[in-house]
């Protein structure tokens, strides 16, 4: 009987624990935190990619109702794919696309824009990541939806746009207004 | 002896200058050992030569210079990325289980081992 009693719990430990690892499997190990809290500093400095003035983020943010505030780089061949969804959101009139260069080779990076076209309304540059950082984010590619008048991040995708992210992203961007 | 006074004056502050905005790597090595790399885990971003803790540090770097102090630092990439980042939780809500459960655990093995001693 104690026997019996000991092989269902062993029994039953190993089902359990093998769900959990299971489930584990199934969830993205890209933790990212609530978004709530995060209001991002606009302040940061930053030039521009085709000028050699300097601006901040809240000026580039400021003349429509939402800003899609995209990392991408040359040398990211994800950002190579999700770059057409970027085109496709061009078209929408409520928002402005600002492009942030993450550590890249200027030449390079036109050579890209030149190439693949240019969704962007603006286009700051990153040398050294560091704006990345102080926006909170992980690398390249990344897209933060920003609602212009809150100054807020509504949304944020880590890694490429893909057809259900832009839906979602539209969605969005409607339902807010 | 004026003309000493003003070259020895001259002389400290530069040497000031170049102590107060001169890099100070072991500061940075000490704050991002307390980082853990979100984008290689396991890893702290000291270890780490991901584009993200290369940024990271940099960014540390000049945390540093602008005159913040470490709990400026680790409360400013909190605000960013969340209590995740840093490699010793504090304790709150979230965390409690984590602090309070290897003591819960200590305890109980303890008396398990009491039991056992004391019946034999």
């Amino acid at each position: 009987m104690v026997k019996n009693i000991k092989l269902i719990a062993v029994v039953s430990l190993v089902i359990v624990s093998f769900f959990i690892l299971l489930k584990g499997l199934n969830k993205t190990n890209n933790y990212s935190p609530d978004l709530n809290s995060s209001k991002i500093d606009f302040n940061f400095k930053a030039k521009f990619l085709y000028s050699n003035e300097e601006t901040t983020l809240y000026e580039l943010i400021n003349d429509k109702d939402f800003s899609i505030v995209n990392i991408w780089a040359s040398w990211c061949l994800p950002c190579r794919d999700e770059h057409s969804f970027l085109l496709n959101l061009k078209s929408l009139d409520k928002l402005n696309i600002i492009g942030i260069n993450y550590k890249d080779n200027e030449i390079n990076a036109k050579k890209f824009i030149k190439e693949l076209g240019n969704p962007y309304s603006k286009i700051v540059v990153d040398p050294s990541g560091v704006n990345s950082i102080e926006l909170g984010a992980y690398g390249v590619p990344e897209t933060f939806i920003v609602d212009n008048k809150t100054k807020t991040i509504l949304k944020k995708y880590i890694g490429p746009l893909d057809d259900e992210k832009l839906a979602e992203l539209k969605m969005i961007i409607k339902n807010e207004n | 002896m004026k003309i000493k006074i003003l070259v020895l004056t001259v002389f400290y502050l530069i040497s000031f200058l170049n102590i107060s905005h001169g890099a100070n790597p072991e500061k940075v090595n000490q704050i991002s050992k307390n980082l853990r790399c979100l984008i290689c885990q396991g890893q702290s971003v000291y270890d780490s030569q991901s584009d993200f803790a290369l940024s990271m540090k940099i960014l540390i770097q000049n945390k540093i210079d602008e005159g913040k102090n470490d709990e400026e630092i680790y409360d400013f990439l909190k605000s960013k990325y969340g209590e995740w980042i840093v490699y010793d939780p504090e304790i709150n809500k979230k965390t409690v289980l984590l602090w309070v459960l290897p003591l819960i655990l200590f305890i109980f093995g303890g008396i398990l081992i009491l039991r056992k001693v004391s019946i034999s």
